[in-house]
Parts: structure tokens; C-alpha cells; sequence
């Protein structure tokens, strides 16, 4: 019953998801990989319009996979799904368990889980650039540069150094988004 | 009545102009509550964004909840938390509807090679800000090589092992070693 499995495996993604933005990426690549909900090149499609769109990734995510997966309802279920836990979790601390993070055992647990949840976004960023670059998927595969995308990750990480070194903000993700397009766009026609 | 639909009109507000994940959000909220509308404290609101950040789900969702709960009780959290999710569901519902074709677009196929490059280098850059941020202790820097390497080497090996895991045995281990901590210190107090 895809209605049920939406609303399940994205009430997953919101029980778990600390850390905001980017922290649960490891876990909504896995699951929409995992059911085919779409590929990898979909994906990050999706990841750039969720960028340039308001709202968080997970809530964006549950959205377009539900519609996707199962019109209005579908995407109304995993919607739900995603922001149940953090709603449920919310309510509690706000009404009677004010202080359930000032307990030492909480903080010790979540002390921990930052660093993992840094460490497991790293090994997705590096998973998917060994995809992106060098068509590396399994262990065995042959490395095959594509130039072009390797080009553009360069003039970007030039562009962010310079931006930092200039003790500016970072350029905004939209803007990065929209000269990369452009580039590719370029690249392909010359 | 009157303060649910203030509540209801602000959070869709907040809602919409939410580009680039929660922390943008958080500058947004403090000018709406505490400066503005003055509903909340200063100390409140900082009381919040710590509950929200440790706790999971995006910040965009646990704070609305949480500030509609303060200003209207239960069903001001309802209301609060739908608000936030309504602009992105009805964005993303639409881009759904036409995304597979946009994607078909030969100019959109060739911008894609730029925005796969530019993907993998904002997830990247958010790790590395990330882990920065976290590797305070040895505890801290061990927990990040080590589920860095195995999340790495399970991913090429396609061997399937959830995040959940990582981040429930991190979350384990952190609580472990404070126990022991506690236990040790005991120890020599006798």
C-alpha cells in the first residue's frame, strides 16, 4: 500500500532528522533510492529546485515524492508524515517536559549524534561527487573524469574561497545554482 | 479567533520567504515575534531556537509549533505548524506536476551537468561547516572517521545500512561514555 509506506518511511526522516538543513540529506537520498522513488540524477535535480524554492528539503522532499508516488493524498500523507514527530516532540516540551534537554543524558546523546550527522552528510557529499565525477558507483568501477562537472565544481569552490577571503557572506546557494546551469549550458554549446 | 489568524497570516509569511533552510528563518522570526508583534521574549525566543536545534525535524516546523503553542495553546500549534508547511506544499505540488517533462528539455539536460556539480559542492561545503563546528573533543573527532569511513566503504561495497543506525549507536555511545565518565569518577572518589 504505497499510501501507508509514503506516511511510514518519511515519519522515519522526521523522527531522526537533527541538525536542520543539509543534516538529513544521508537519510532522504537512501530512502527515495532505496523505493525507486527516483534516481540519482533526479534527485539532485530535486535537491537544486529545493534550494530555490521556500521551505525546508525533508518537507519539500515528502511533498514532491508524495505527489509524484501518489497525486494530492500521497503527498499530503508523507507531508504529515515528516512533520508529525517534530509536532508530537514540540507539544510535549512546550506544554510539560520543559526541561527534558537540560537532563545530562539527553545532552550526552545528542552531543553524540552531531558529529554523526556531520560525518554521515561528508560521506554523502563524497559519495555523490565520486558519482558526479568520476562515474564511480561500486567499489570496482573504473574512474571516468567528466570534465565539464569537475570544471564547474572548481570555478565554484574559487568563487566561495574568494567570497571568504574577501570576508563576505558566501554567495547564496540560489546564485550558485543558477551560474552553474549557466555554465553547463555554455560548456555543452562551445 | 482574531489571534489564530494573525498566527495563521504570519507563519504563511515566514512560510514563503523561507529560502535557504531554517538558520536564514530564525532572523525572520525573531523581527516578526520579539521585535514587532512583541508576543514573545527575548529569552523565550532564544529558549526556542536551543529546543529546536536539538531536536529533530526541520527548525522552520519546530519553531512554529512552538510559538504557536505559547501564544494559543494547541490549536494555536496547529495552526502555526500548517501555515509554515502550505507555500512549500503548493510550490513543490505544482513543480511535481511538470517536472519530469521540464527534465526532458534539451537545454534543461545540459544545465543539469552544471547544477549536479554545483549540488554535490553546497552539500559538501555544509559538511565540511559542519564538522568544523563539531569536532570539539577526541570523542567527538573519532566519532566522525569513524562513521565517515564506514558510511564510505558500506556505500561503494552497496552494503544497505540505514543512517538510522549510525546516528541511534552514536547517540548510544554518547550516553555511554558519560555513564562511564560518572562510573570512573566514583571510582576514585573512593
Amino acid at each position: 500500500m504505497i499510501y501507508v509506506q509514503l506516511f511510514l518511511e518519511f515519519l522515519k526522516i522526521g523522527a531522526v532528522s537533527f541538525g536542520g538543513g543539509y543534516g538529513m540529506i544521508s537519510l532522504i537520498r537512501e530512502t527515495v533510492l532505496k523505493n525507486q522513488w527516483l534516481t540519482d540524477d533526479e534527485f539532485m535535480a530535486f535537491v537544486a529546485v529545493s534550494e530555490s524554492t521556500p521551505g525546508p528539503l525533508a518537507v519539500n522532499m515528502a511533498t514532491f515524492v508524495g505527489a509524484s508516488q501518489g497525486g494530492i493524498p500521497g503527498a499530503f500523507l508523507a507531508t504529515l508524515g515528516v512533520v508529525l514527530p517534530a509536532l508530537i516532540l514540540m507539544l510535549l516540551i512546550a506544554s510539560c517536559i520543559q526541561n527534558l534537554l537540560k537532563y545530562a543524558g539527553v545532552k550526552a546523546f545528542l552531543s553524540a549524534v552531531r558529529p554523526c550527522i556531520a560525518a554521515l552528510v561528508l560521506a554523502t557529499a563524497v559519495v555523490m561527487g565520486l558519482q558526479v565525477f568520476g562515474g564511480i558507483k561500486h567499489l570496482e568501477d573504473a574512474f571516468v573524469p567528466y570534465y565539464d562537472r569537475i570544471f564547474v565544481f572548481l570555478v565554484l569552490s574559487v568563487w566561495g574561497v574568494l567570497a571568504g577571503k574577501a570576508k563576505r557572506k558566501a554567495p547564496s546557494p540560489v546564485w550558485m545554482i543558477v551560474v552553474s546551469a549557466g555554465l553547463g549550458i555554455f560548456i555543452k554549446c562551445i | 479567533m482574531k489571534e489564530m489568524m494573525r498566527l495563521f497570516f504570519t507563519f504563511l509569511k515566514i512560510g514563503m520567504f523561507t529560502f535557504g533552510g531554517g538558520y536564514a528563518m530564525i532572523a525572520l522570526l525573531r523581527d516578526e515575534f520579539v521585535e514587532k508583534k512583541k508576543w514573545i521574549t527575548n529569552d523565550m525566543f532564544l529558549d526556542m531556537v536551543a529546543i529546536a536545534e536539538s531536536t529533530p525535524g526541520p527548525i522552520a516546523v519546530n519553531s512554529a509549533t512552538y510559538i504557536g503553542y505559547q501564544i494559543s495553546g494547541f490549536w494555536g500549534a496547529l495552526v502555526s505548524t500548517a501555515a509554515v508547511c502550505i507555500p512549500s506544499f503548493s510550490i513543490i505540488y505544482v513543480i511535481s506536476l511538470y517536472f519530469d517533462r521540464f527534465l526532458e528539455l534539451t537545454y534543461v539536460g545540459y544545465a543539469l551537468e552544471g547544477i549536479q556539480a554545483c549540488v554535490v559542492y553546497l552539500i559538501f561545503s555544509a559538511a565540511v561547516r559542519m564538522t568544523k563546528e563539531v569536532c570539539h573533543t577526541f570523542f567527538h573527532r573519532v566519532i566522525v572517521v569513524l562513521v565517515f569511513a564506514a558510511m564510505l566503504l558500506l556505500s561503494l561495497l552497496s552494503v544497505s545500512f540505514s543512517a538510522v543506525f549510525y546516528i541511534v549507536i552514536c547517540g548510544l555511545a554518547g550516553v555511554a561514555q558519560y555513564l562511564a565518565g560518572i562510573l570512573s569518577k566514583r571510582r576514585s572518589e573512593k
